[in-house]
């Protein structure tokens, strides 16, 4: 019997080819919607070819990318060839799903070859177009990423910024963008204007409406997400997982200190959201503004071994302890969750998060795991060890292609909540061994 | 709005704006207003969308400008819609004005959260003033264009829902069609699409040809974002879905709610027979979802068809009360019974879930089973009652008591604006699991008329 886990994404892997002149947000977008889709279970991979044109040819100036241009013309196609001969192989032998090429794709003649390269593998194709006339974008976009691009290493800002204008006007040449009518029967997304427009068309299967939905949902505008956990709580003192307890003294004391913080950075209209815990929302209580509380931000459910320190779980459930060890990512406790069921629960914040500006996010420590994988693409394999701890605001502002992370520790003190992957990990294991990472508690 | 958190939380000065399981949307309520020419799919996605964002907790309600015009004036013919015809014209504006001063009735007095104005409003005078109304009133306006040029879907709109019109009731089937075809010529001569250009600031979605083509502009907040995602998701293909619970459980013959038993000797034959059922139907590329548990995925082995385990469909978690029967819920936690009793949508079982968590946890569940064509979907009662409550347009109130008995497969087939609904109890004795509203609801009531509906068991 076929049983597929959740997973109604399409079998046949998805190439997505980005379109658009440079400095159109194709690479900011490749990398967030890759980040997005493996963090959600969908192995994807970035295929840029700027990246493999540095890789045989250094780079001059603009006068590569002119279209009368042969020799330069037959060392980029050569590149695009090599870019999806590796996509073959990521889909053949890496188990990926899901493949973005990101390169200009300007041309129909481009454009077609990819087409049935595609058709003649079994790929699905997406295409995903970024159209933008206004100045002050662009200019923006040169400024953050261009000019300190390995291709102009040597350049002082203004001779990179006036060649890579040059190096625009040599796509535009040849720059024939999706049409209406001759490319009705492709699959797209055509993005305008960062987002006040969009066009869709033939939208084939989940994952290309997951992919437009997240698309329509994600902006550029400066703004900062502050994660931070709960307060210490009663059950945090004494080392126990799970609950639903209050604030501790030194809890409620950071509450005000969280609450002293956020004045103090004078946050434009933040939001702030907690989950429906107790100690989340007292948390929040302290702050002085209002809160919106999510059930998908609880922590993580741990069934049976809720409320029980660590030291409980060995002496009750030795075997889980031990499976849990061995692949933290997808266990499920008996009657409980995973962190990959986490992840599952907190989709739906992650694309609200998406579409505000500036939020405070008060949680728990899986919970903040998930989000700050996300955030900061961490790997499933990394997520259920990143460090969170108690007491300790985390400031994420997107910056280029990434996030820039800010860690305020706010000066009361609290249990430690963080257990390291002991050495052995076998069902087998002594206790001693399976306890030896645990931290101290009451 | 609920302050239910203060019944967890003591001594606290609550500042929360909202305790249900999903994010607070906009304050400002949403005017979402159709745009079309006759036979487009307007009334169609009015009340799909309608029904969809009252399922999710948005109170939305439609308000369609044929029925406010069948009030004041008995249909004669098509002569009514010409462009020129002044009288009707100024009958027809205050029959929008009137639906407009409902709408503001039901934002201001009814709670209401989105209202969708179904009526052609081609013209961009029409809609201008529509914007200018919204504006004074503080209301956010959506506007939803459905642009078809395919004289088949057309035709065939029509035959569905237009010909049974009220306004046709005494023509037959080839006046109406021919009366109505000159109708859309009324309006075709006056009708301005949304410009790219002109409507540039306006927020509003263009659906070309049921689907193939969408045009997204200037999208505002969470609540456009996610109507949006629903359009773009719904489709008009024509197939089944076929609803099921597990075959009937060991838990079930105890009476005892929720655990993860696996299926009784009749549940497994009501599986097979199950499996008998749906290869006599011959349906074309049939998907199945089960649960996480053990009793659905049972079931749907004896299908031989595979089939995708979906976590969101697993039974409503009953918390501190699983694996109880309800006998042993009233000794232990009489007054929770009560309260569940009193508000059975909104009840959470201390540890577990309530419906309203349920309706949320399902909603990527629904949005798979719009995309979908054939689905068989075997889960439980509680989310099968969620899901019925979706497809049949149930309300809160009703949901929570809808009948799904065991060992009977429901066939839905969506039908002009709703559903048809098939029953098919394949012959195989189960218990019954439903029960009733007592009563008495109140915290004090004695354990007989807590007790008095409980379905019976071994």
């Amino acid at each position: 019997m076929i049983i597929m886990q959740n997973t109604f994404f399409t079998n046949s892997p998805t190439l997505i080819v980005m379109v658009g002149l440079p400095a159109r947000g194709k690479t900011y977008i490749s990398k967030k919607l890759t980040r997005y889709l493996n963090w959600i279970g969908v192995p994807t991979k970035v295929f840029n070819l700027g990246q493999y044109r540095r890789e045989v040819q250094s780079y001059k100036s603009f006068e590569f990318f002119r279209p009368d241009n042969e020799e330069a013309m037959q060392i980029r196609k050569a590149c695009a060839s090599n870019a999806l001969k590796d996509v073959v192989i990521y889909f053949s032998k890496e188990h990926g799903q899901v493949a973005v090429f990101d390169a200009t794709n300007t041309t129909r003649e481009r454009r077609v070859s990819i087409v049935s390269f595609a058709k003649e593998k079994g790929y699905k194709v997406f295409f995903v177009e970024s159209i933008c006339d206004d100045p002050d974008i662009i200019a923006q976009n040169i400024a953050d990423v261009k000019v300190s691009s390995p291709d102009y290493l040597n350049c002082d800002k203004e001779e990179a910024l006036a060649d890579f204008l040059k190096r625009i006007e040599c796509y535009k040449q040849t720059y024939v963008p999706l049409d209406d009518e001759k490319d009705r029967r492709l699959s797209y997304i055509k993005i305008f204007n960062v987002g006040s427009r969009y066009l869709v068309n033939c939208v084939q299967d989940h994952i290309q409406s997951r992919i437009v939905y997240y698309l329509m949902n994600i902006h550029v505008t400066p703004r900062s997400i502050y994660l931070s956990r709960h307060g210490e709580s009663n059950m945090n003192l004494l080392g126990r997982i799970g609950g639903d307890s209050g604030l501790s003294p030194r809890g409620h004391k950071y509450a005000t200190a969280l609450g002293t913080f956020i004045k103090s950075q004078h946050i434009k209209d933040l939001k702030v959201w907690t989950s429906h815990m107790k100690r989340t929302i007292q948390t929040a209580e302290h702050l002085g503004i209002p809160y919106e509380q999510w059930k998908a931000l609880n922590e993580i459910d741990a069934g049976v071994c809720e409320e029980m320190t660590y030291e409980e779980i060995q002496d009750n459930h030795p075997e889980e302890f031990a499976l849990r060890d061995q692949d933290k990512y997808r266990y499920r406790y008996p009657k409980g969750e995973s962190y990959e069921d986490l992840v599952h629960r907190l989709e739906p914040v992650i694309m609200e998060l998406e579409r505000q500006e500036n939020v405070l996010v008060v949680c728990h420590q899986a919970v903040m795991r998930c989000l700050l994988a996300y955030l900061l693409d961490k790997t499933a394999d990394e997520l259920p060890y990143l460090k969170c701890p108690l007491h300790t605001a985390l400031k994420l502002t997107p910056v280029a292609y990434g996030c820039k992370v800010e860690h305020v520790f706010l000066n009361i003190e609290a249990v430690n909540t963080h257990r390291e992957r002991p050495g052995n990990v076998d069902v087998s294991r002594d206790p001693e061994e399976a306890l030896k990472t645990i931290p101290d508690h009451f």
